[in-house]
């Protein structure tokens, strides 16, 4: 099921944008902040259709690509003492803290190639089947927004862990980066929000209330065909023309005002929220989930000592040269970084945005946003 | 890394767990715990291992009826503003 007409949708965007443009809006940036969204956006070429007053901006929507080196760090070294380390596919190339060069494991699968145990998974119910068909101590690694929070917490909740399997819990929660975004965009603000679809489904559409009541910013939350992030463009603008910012669920055959209510339960009786570190950006306030006291036992931290660092301990964990810091809050392109497709490519990423498929960066190098595809074309004489 | 596949579910098993089938015909498990009132024929959108919606196909249905109509209405308008 699909609505066919695109092009109409299209055609009244630039209509609208026109109008706009009249009321003196000549640069109105609707940001998305989530990676899926972003490769709607590449992939369909929706940028190359916007009217010039119109710029899509990704925001930070990629949670490997904001999960601390320290954690990276961590992961290896429990990999190279014996330990067998479950982790998902985006994150087995995800850099930590060591320097390319310098002789020490930079990732998951530099750890492997040296003997480290490292297991790629799917779900954390694969790390679940594996670990119980097999003897010895395991940790997985379990990153993610909303969406994927209540993987950890119903395994958790529900007692599905075997005795030999342990979390390392590195969730992130996403209204409080938004809070964070909008503040560093302040002197040219953000006028649209395309708010994360599959994160909303458990959620709710009613989370990102206070998006348009706070910050006066219009926001639709929109599914993931064309036609679903070109109608979330579309009716922000119209909200901007006639100057009455709200809250659209574009997604309504999945996402609910009130949200997974099940999914919600579990993290409130799994998890609190704490302050969190973000990659690039150090602490965000109330950002994080923690464990609560009783399902300690399942704590990868407890149980190997791992002890995030405090705000004064942390320093800056990306590579040298590298913007990805930037990048993640919407405030620079992945073309503008200099090592863009340069020393960082999809093939030997150097940052964590080349690294996970959803990285703004990385989507842009295979699908030649930004005038990539363009130059290479002319390249090759096309 | 929020990708979610559409899928139909098979079954709910006892421990809580579901097999989806996907198109193509891939038959995979996902936690069905997650989720409310899930059960065979219904069709969800699974991430990383887990149901996280159970589709609502009435409303995608509605939902397609108020595209039509929204973008009907603006056309008019701007049918009306042309000189």
């Amino acid at each position: 099921m699909a609505f066919n007409g695109t092009d109409r949708i299209v055609k009244a965007i630039h209509e609208t944008a026109a109008l706009l443009e009249e009321k003196g809006y000549d640069n109105i940036k609707i940001m998305d902040f989530c990676g899926t969204h972003e490769h709607t956006i590449v992939w369909n070429g929706l940028r190359s259709l916007m009217p010039e007053n119109v710029e899509l901006v990704a925001g930070p929507g990629c949670p490997v690509c904001v999960t601390p080196a320290f954690y990276v760090d961590q992961a290896i070294k429990l990999a190279l003492e014996g330990v067998r380390v479950y982790t998902y596919g985006d994150m087995y190339h995800l850099p930590g803290s060591a320097r390319p060069g310098s002789g020490e494991p930079r990732s998951l699968s530099e750890a492997k190639a040296l003997g480290g145990e490292v297991v790629v998974v799917y779900s954390l119910l694969e790390a679940i089947k594996h670990a119980r068909e097999n003897t010895g101590d395991s940790v997985f690694i379990a990153v993610g927004f909303e969406t994927t929070a209540p993987s950890t917490a119903s395994a958790v909740v529900n007692n599905r862990l075997p005795q030999n399997l342990k979390i390392l819990n590195v969730h992130r929660l996403t209204p409080p980066i938004m809070r964070y975004t909008f503040e560093k965009h302040r002197e040219n603000p953000i006028r649209g929000v395309i708010a994360p679809g599959h994160v909303s489904t458990i959620v709710g559409a009613r989370a990102w209330k206070f998006i348009p009541e706070e910050y006066g910013i219009p926001t639709v939350v929109a599914g993931f065909e064309a036609y679903d992030v070109l109608i979330a463009i579309l009716l922000i603008l119209r909200m901007l023309y006639k100057n009455k910012p709200g809250l659209v669920n574009e997604y309504s055959r999945a996402v609910s005002w009130e949200g997974n209510r099940a999914a919600q339960k579990l993290l409130e009786d799994c998890c609190e929220v704490n302050d969190a570190l973000w990659r690039g950006l150090g602490y965000v306030p109330a950002s994080g989930l923690a464990f609560r006291e009783k399902y300690k036992w399942a704590d990868a931290a407890v149980e190997y000592g791992i002890k995030e660092p405090t705000p004064e301990e942390w320093t800056y964990d990306l590579p040298p040269g590298c913007r990805c810091a930037e990048v993640t809050l919407g405030l620079a392109k992945p073309t503008d970084c200099p090592l863009f497709l340069k020393v960082c490519t999809p093939g030997t990423p150097y940052g964590p945005c080349m690294v996970s498929v959803e990285g703004a960066c990385s989507v842009w190098a295979r699908f030649g946003e930004g005038g990539v595809a363009e130059k290479l074309a002319r390249e090759l004489g096309l | 890394m929020c990708l979610g596949l559409p899928g139909k579910v098979v079954e709910v098993r006892p421990d809580g767990v579901a097999i989806v089938e996907y198109s193509g015909g891939l038959r995979s498990e996902a936690d069905a715990r997650t989720v409310d009132n899930v059960k065979p024929g219904d069709v969800v959108i699974v991430h990383a291992g887990i149901i996280i919606s159970v589709i609502d196909e009435e409303e995608a249905k509605r939902q397609l009826e108020f595209l039509e109509e929204f973008i009907s209405d603006l056309e008019r308008k701007a049918e009306q503003l042309l000189p």
